[in-house]
């Protein structure tokens, strides 16, 4: 019999049939309908893949296959899906973290144009639909189609309001960023096919047990992959795009740009977690590279005044927190990372989508304070999600927080430091954003003041809800210290995230640790209340305002590379093209004409002139046919 | 006789031929000289008809039609010639009823 889970398909269909409705009836269809479609079919894909789910949890693990999707010589490239743990794991976070934010989007666009509202719900259903194939695809290539479609969508959302001209360059930054790490992406999956003549996970896995793949292949392609999720997922070198993608919509950064598409790079990394492990210069860079991101994004969010900014250098280095598990092994803390951040960073963001929509459009915090005494649900949702990110036991970031620390510890004891150091300076930003926006007093204008109100229940009740997850989601994965078999997490993983690496630490060290970065990150929250409570408005200065542009890092960026390219292209558009190719076609052109003009000269009319042409033509055939013939 | 004496009159008739065309103006004295060279043709296609005739002959062919096909082109260009002519005399009698000349050289509106 057919494995019941042979119609996953569905999940993914379904918003894409929203997308299509959606996109060709924006015209047409009410506001209501809209929300309804967008909504609906992503509620249906959260319902299924909780069956799914709990089809899993019962062991029932299917690689779902429906066609050959290239079919070349040797090379078969099916289009399967592969449901197993982690996967799921996913699904669940995409749907259900998904619906909650469509549910909140009906609210926020509210007073956007049908058609453009219709446009909106087509895009963040095509989004969904592109990673959900992303998360299902049972093949690098399957995987990468939906990579693509999630980069794209991206970039459609961050231009959404494309009348303004900044926020098409941010879409742009974000798309042309994101090509450099798909071309990576695609190296790699070349580097696949080339050596093993698959693309299959299950198959490049096994041929990668079986020692067929050599040292210096396996380091290669995971670096190449690695690059292509230092794109997806904002790293260093890759991640100014991630900040510049606040043009958005506010839910569209929660869905995409904080929950779900930046850890498109996570995922792919757990899932080759078999290719990671062989490769241990590739595990090094990983975890550098995500400790320097987290870092050096933790200490710009700290001058940020932007709401969103905040937020977005907050997301950039909390994934760094997520590559720093992964090149530390372990995978397991990352995915459980990526699944309460997705909690509390869209909580997070769609809190500060209540306060922009209470402020009428004003994402500046020196502008705001004071704000809890109007909006009591988002201001206590919002403080909430603050103290999960800060990692306060038991809110959910401080069992995955701790996780990935004690990874870093077992690793190297200075990376634990800056981690830790890092974690502290998570605790001190978003505290500031906290106690700047929502106490002291009111500092916009007064019709700001007049406006100031509560957003309605559709806005409100996803953020109660993620609230709640933000609160719970930690205890899917209690440390072995507290609960015996309380880290369920890594249980329900382990048939795809093989646990290695068994040097574990003492108890009474691990509650030290855990005391240590309690302790401080709670003294961090004092210093930040007694900073910020009564913020007065002062500009930066010295270090500070260093801080505040980015460390001049998008300046450098332009510098070294973006105007080398533009100074390049306007020389070719400039003088090679007009010169060389033009003056190429040109030429070839003039030098006829000069010869037709010579030649006309032929055309004397004079009678007598052509036929002795004609004369010597013939005698010349003659002598070509009698002495120079073979 | 032999062919050879053929060969060589038909060539030199052609040859002044060539060069009449080439050298005169007058159109009628160009006129004579293409009849020239038509008919240096034909002399040329008979010689030769008869040289196969006789050499199928010799050969022991007595029922041979060897050559006739020579002889048949020679009234073909019989033919156009005369047509050539007639057409041929029409224009240069037109060109003198315009221009009072019958020499090429006042034609080379040609190139327009």
């Amino acid at each position: 019999m057919q494995n019941v889970l042979q119609i996953v398909y569905l999940i993914p269909l379904l918003p894409l049939i929203g997308f299509l409705i959606n996109g060709l009836g924006r015209k047409h269809l009410s506001k209501s309908m809209i929300s309804v479609i967008g909504s609906g079919t992503i509620l249906v894909s959260f319902v299924l893949s909780i069956w799914v789910f709990i089809q899993v949890k019962g062991g029932n693990v299917h690689t779902a296959h429906y066609f050959d999707f290239i079919s070349v010589g040797d090379l078969k490239i099916p289009f399967a899906f592969k449901i197993d743990q982690l996967s799921t794991l996913f699904l669940l976070i995409i749907t259900g973290v998904g619906f909650l934010i469509h549910v909140y989007s009906t609210s926020y666009m509210h007073e956007e144009k049908p058609e453009h509202f219709g446009r909106y719900f087509s895009y963040l259903n095509l989004f969904i639909f592109s990673m959900l194939l992303l998360v299902m695809g049972a093949n690098f290539v399957v995987m990468f189609i939906g990579w693509e479609g999630v980069g794209l969508c991206s970039y459609l959302l961050i231009g959404y309001w494309f009348k303004k001209h900044e926020y098409n360059k941010a879409a742009s930054k974000a798309f042309i960023m994101n090509r450099i790490g798909d071309l990576a992406f695609l190296i790699a999956i070349f580097w696949l096919i080339a050596k093993l003549g698959t693309v299959s996970f299950d198959e490049v896995f096994s041929a990668a047990n079986l020692a067929k793949l050599k040292t210096l292949d396996i380091t290669a392609i995971t670096i190449l992959l690695f690059v292509g999720a230092t794109g997806k997922s904002a790293q260093i070198p890759l991640y100014t795009w991630l900040p510049d993608a606040m043009a958005g919509p506010t839910p569209v950064s929660a869905l995409i740009h904080a929950a779900t598409m930046v850890t498109a790079g996570i995922y792919m990394i757990a899932r080759s977690n078999v290719l990671y492990s062989m490769a241990p210069i590739t595990m090094d860079i990983v975890a550098y590279i995500g400790l320097a991101t987290a870092l050096l994004a933790a200490t710009i969010a700290l001058k940020q005044n932007d709401i969103k900014k905040v937020l977005a250098y907050s997301t950039v280095s909390q994934l760094g927190f997520m590559f720093l598990a992964l090149g530390c092994g372990a995978y397991t803390a990352a995915v459980f990372h990526v699944m309460t951040h997705a909690f509390f960073k869209a909580l997070l963001f769609l809190g500060s989508g209540s306060v922009i929509h209470a402020m009428g459009g004003e994402q500046d915090i020196r502008n705001m304070g004071g704000l809890s005494k109007k909006l009591k649900i988002t201001f206590l949702t919002f403080l909430i999600g603050c103290i999960a990110i800060a990692g306060i036991p038991p809110f959910s970031g401080f069992f995955s927080k701790d996780a990935i620390l004690l990874s870093a510890f077992i690793k190297n004891p200075v990376m634990y430091g800056i981690a830790l150091f890092t974690a502290l300076l998570t605790a001190f930003y978003m505290f500031r954003l906290l106690f700047i926006t929502f106490s002291g007093k009111f500092r916009g204008t007064e019709s700001q003041q007049q406006h100031l109100h509560e957003s309605p229940a559709a806005m409100t009740i996803p953020l109660i809800i993620l609230a709640v997850l933000s609160v719970i989601g930690g205890f899917v994965g209690i440390p072995e210290v507290f609960m015996h078999g309380g880290d369920r997490l890594t249980e329900f993983l382990s048939p795809v995230i093989a646990a290695h690496g068994e040097h574990s630490v003492s108890h009474s060290t691990e509650y030290m640790l855990m005391g240590l970065s309690t302790g401080l990150v709670i003294a961090m929250i004092i210093f930040a209340w007694f900073k910020f409570r009564n913020y007065q408005r002062s500009e930066a200065t010295g270090f500070g305002k260093v801080l505040e542009n980015k460390w001049y890092v998008d300046e450098l960026y332009d510098t070294v590379i973006v105007n080398p390219i533009k100074k390049t292209g306007t020389f070719m558009s400039q003088v090679f093209d007009l010169k060389i190719i033009d003056g190429m076609v040109n030429g070839v052109g003039r030098l006829l004409q000069y010869g037709s003009r010579q030649l006309r000269l032929l055309q004397s009319g004079q009678a007598a002139s052509y036929v002795l042409l004609m004369v010597i033509s013939m005698v010349l055939v003659f002598v070509i046919q009698f002495f120079l013939r073979k | 006789m032999p062919i050879n004496y053929y060969i060589f009159l038909s060539l030199a008739l052609f040859s002044i031929g060539i060069v009449g065309v080439l050298t005169r103006r007058n159109a009628i004295i160009i006129f004579m000289c293409i009849e020239l060279m038509l008919n240096a043709v034909n002399l040329m296609l008979v010689a030769f008809s008869k040289m196969h005739y006789n050499a199928a002959l010799l050969a022991g062919d007595t029922a041979t039609i060897a050559g006739t096909d020579g002889q048949l082109f020679v009234f073909f260009i019989m033919v156009v010639a005369a047509a050539e002519v007639s057409v041929g005399l029409a224009i240069i009698v037109m060109m003198y009823r315009n221009i009072h000349s019958v020499d090429v050289n006042f034609l080379n509106r040609l190139k327009h």
